[in-house]
């Protein structure tokens, strides 16, 4: 079952939505060769509350922390710890999401730390276009497979591979709704796109093979190669003519400056 | 957080339906049906109730699925 949201639900979503934007440029300050992702775990959880908002994903099906940080290979559902430290070069990806007036918001950046090598920058690049090309076909009347399809053919074209086991989602009163967003697909096919619609799409582009492997923790996921893997994630609604983005890189990027991606 | 798909699970088989059809149970408690695989036909593997079998699926159609093994 698909609900479709009416303008003021659109803009409780908002509400949170931007509350995760924020949360996410208080961890861009923060990230630097040295920082483990268990203190970045913590400036989340605090600022959060700060908000007076509740960490979407803590407990989350048994999710111990308020964000996912997936280091390097480590494709989504990375979770942090205080032993997990970042290294010059190492790319992180962080996940989060904020529960507020009933409604959740999720959106995921992924962070370079320090200087890093030319083609993981181009590869966080690629993904993050394939992003807006999502976005630029989730428009009323067209179909869900025609954003897959946008973002596999742009990333597919440049020799990436496009996780199949994880995929974009619905997201309103639950984190994960009707209906499921696959980065892949065939042009006209699936769900037709409605106004008012909300739905989460996100990206997981690996560098190499896209095969997964599902960690013992019951949770991280890595490339079955070991190769960096990226993920961007917007949370957006449907509307005619063009899609309406409620999350939000642009203060991630104001603090990032000509670092960002 | 990215959600996680049923693209390959596991199931036991509940029903034989008509033309190679059957009905499947999976792990997670979901039935669908299912239709075996054209490779499995070729080498007549056979498939009865109760038998351990992997399953297919797409995100687009939650219901349906493809029998790709049947494990000992």
């Amino acid at each position: 079952m698909i609900f479709l949201k009416s303008d003021e639900e659109i803009e409780l979503l908002r509400i949170s939505n931007q509350i995760v934007a924020k949360t996410l440029a208080e961890l861009a300050k923060l990230i630097q060769p040295g920082v483990s992702t268990g203190q970045l775990d913590k400036v989340a959880y605090e600022f959060i509350k700060d908000n007076g908002a509740v960490p979407g994903f803590l407990g989350y099906s048994g999710y111990p922390k308020s964000i996912c940080t997936s280091v390097n290979e480590q494709v989504v559902h990375g979770i942090p710890s205080d032993e997990v430290i970042l290294k010059e070069g190492d790319i992180v990806s962080v996940d989060c999401g904020v529960y507020k007036n009933g409604f959740h918001g999720d959106s995921a950046y992924t962070f370079c730390v320090g200087e890093v090598k030319p083609e993981i920058r181009n590869l966080l690049l690629t993904t993050k276009e394939s992003l807006y090309k999502g976005i630029g076909e989730a428009v009323e009347g067209k179909r869900l497979g025609d954003i897959g399809f946008a973002i596999q053919n742009h990333c597919e074209t440049k020799g990436y591979s496009v996780v199949r086991e994880m995929i974009g989602h619905g997201v309103g009163r639950h984190l994960h709704e009707a209906p499921e967003v696959p980065n892949y697909g065939r042009k006209g096919n699936g769900v037709m796109l409605k106004s008012g619609m909300t739905i989460a799409i996100e990206p997981m582009i690996n560098m190499g093979k896209r095969q997964l492997v599902f960690e013992k923790d019951g949770w991280t996921t890595r490339t079955i190669d070991r190769l960096p893997s990226a993920h961007f994630e917007h949370s957006i609604a449907i509307r005619h003519g063009k899609a309406d983005i409620l999350s939000s890189f642009e203060y991630i990027e104001q603090v990032l400056g000509n670092k960002a991606i | 957080m990215a959600k996680q798909t049923a693209i390959e699970q596991d199931g036991t088989i509940i029903e034989a339906l008509s033309n190679a059809m059957f009905r499947v149970e999976l792990e997670n408690g979901h039935v669908i049906t299912a239709h075996i695989s054209g490779k499995m036909r070729m080498h007549y593997i056979k498939i009865l109730p109760g038998d351990k079998v992997k399953v297919e699926m797409s995100p687009y159609d939650l219901s349906k699925g493809r029998i790709s093994f049947r494990y000992k």
